[in-house]
């Protein structure tokens, strides 16, 4: 059974976005869906050894929520810096962050949602994977910016997935 | 109804090309190829999810409902912090950046530069 579903969140993942695809919920996308649910996570489940345990669904959709005002609120914030400050007065700087989550599944929607928030994108992980290198486009104060991400993102990502 | 939504999907259409045309400034504006990278994705969050959503109001208000634009959005922030990411590390890889990033505070080095001496390349000329 788990070697036939390897991952069946994504299973149902594929279903549903096969039916928004064809803009349709009639049986035959149903079935065609749950045929493509079957056979993409099996085909590509050496990428994926381990199955990535969301311990707390509802806190995913808070978390989820919270990025999206985040993103608003920061794109008015860079919006007027881009505009309004030039480019001696802006302070670029590099934000090294430590990490206290390991799961690589953690890590990647950490990542990605610095990137999305506008004003900090994240460049690289160290070797060991214990830090995250993030580019902050206007930061007097880097460490600032380093508590932040790890006080909004960080210690509800911990919270959902360990 | 309809007159609303349609005012609607005009004002969302609005801020969308708004925060489209201000990455394209920053594109223009900004200096530094590190912080350059720094405006598309501007453009690609709040502009194109703006656009969208415009989009989305748009074809309700003419009783065709659709929710593809909600997968466009879906797609594009996932894939969008993954193209972010590699332009970023080609700039850290080319050592393209004036000031380089400080060591990571765990220890060890960041995993771009763990590549074999001769294939780093040398920084480009006018950088």
């Amino acid at each position: 059974m788990t070697r036939l579903f390897p991952h069946p969140f994504l299973t149902l993942t594929l279903i549903l976005v096969w039916c928004l695809l064809s803009q349709a919920f009639t049986l035959g996308t149903v079935v065609f869906g749950t045929i493509l649910g079957i056979i993409i996570p099996f085909v590509t489940a050496a990428f994926w050894p381990d199955r990535p345990k969301i311990s707390n669904p509802f806190k995913l959709l808070v978390y989820i929520v919270i990025v999206i005002y985040d993103i608003i609120v920061a794109n008015v914030v860079v919006a007027a810096i881009i505009l309004f400050k030039s480019n001696a007065a802006r302070r670029p700087a590099w934000v090294p962050i430590p990490l206290e989550l390991k799961s690589p599944e953690a890590i990647t929607v950490l990542a990605g949602t610095i990137t999305l928030t506008p004003g900090t994108v994240s460049v690289d992980l160290s070797e060991d994977g214990r830090s995250l290198l993030v580019h902050a486009l206007d930061a007097p104060d880097p460490d600032g910016v380093r508590d932040d991400i790890k006080s909004r993102y960080e210690s509800r990502l911990k919270e959902i997935f360990e | 109804m309809t007159e609303y939504l349609e005012i609607a999907a005009a004002i969302s259409l609005f801020i969308g090309g708004f925060f489209t045309l201000v990455g394209s400034i920053g594109l223009l504006k900004v200096d530094t190829p590190m912080s350059r990278l720094h405006a598309p994705t501007k453009a690609s969050t709040l502009g194109v999810g703006s656009l969208l959503l415009g989009s989305m109001l748009a074809a309700f208000a003419r009783g065709e409902g659709s929710l593809h634009q909600v997968l466009i959005l879906a797609f594009l922030f996932v894939t969008a912090p993954i193209t972010a990411n590699f332009i970023a590390k080609v700039h850290l890889h080319g050592r393209s950046s004036q000031k380089s990033p400080p060591p990571p505070p765990t220890g060890g080095r960041w995993a771009t530069y763990d590549t074999p001496q001769d294939d780093a390349r040398k920084p480009v000329e006018g950088n």
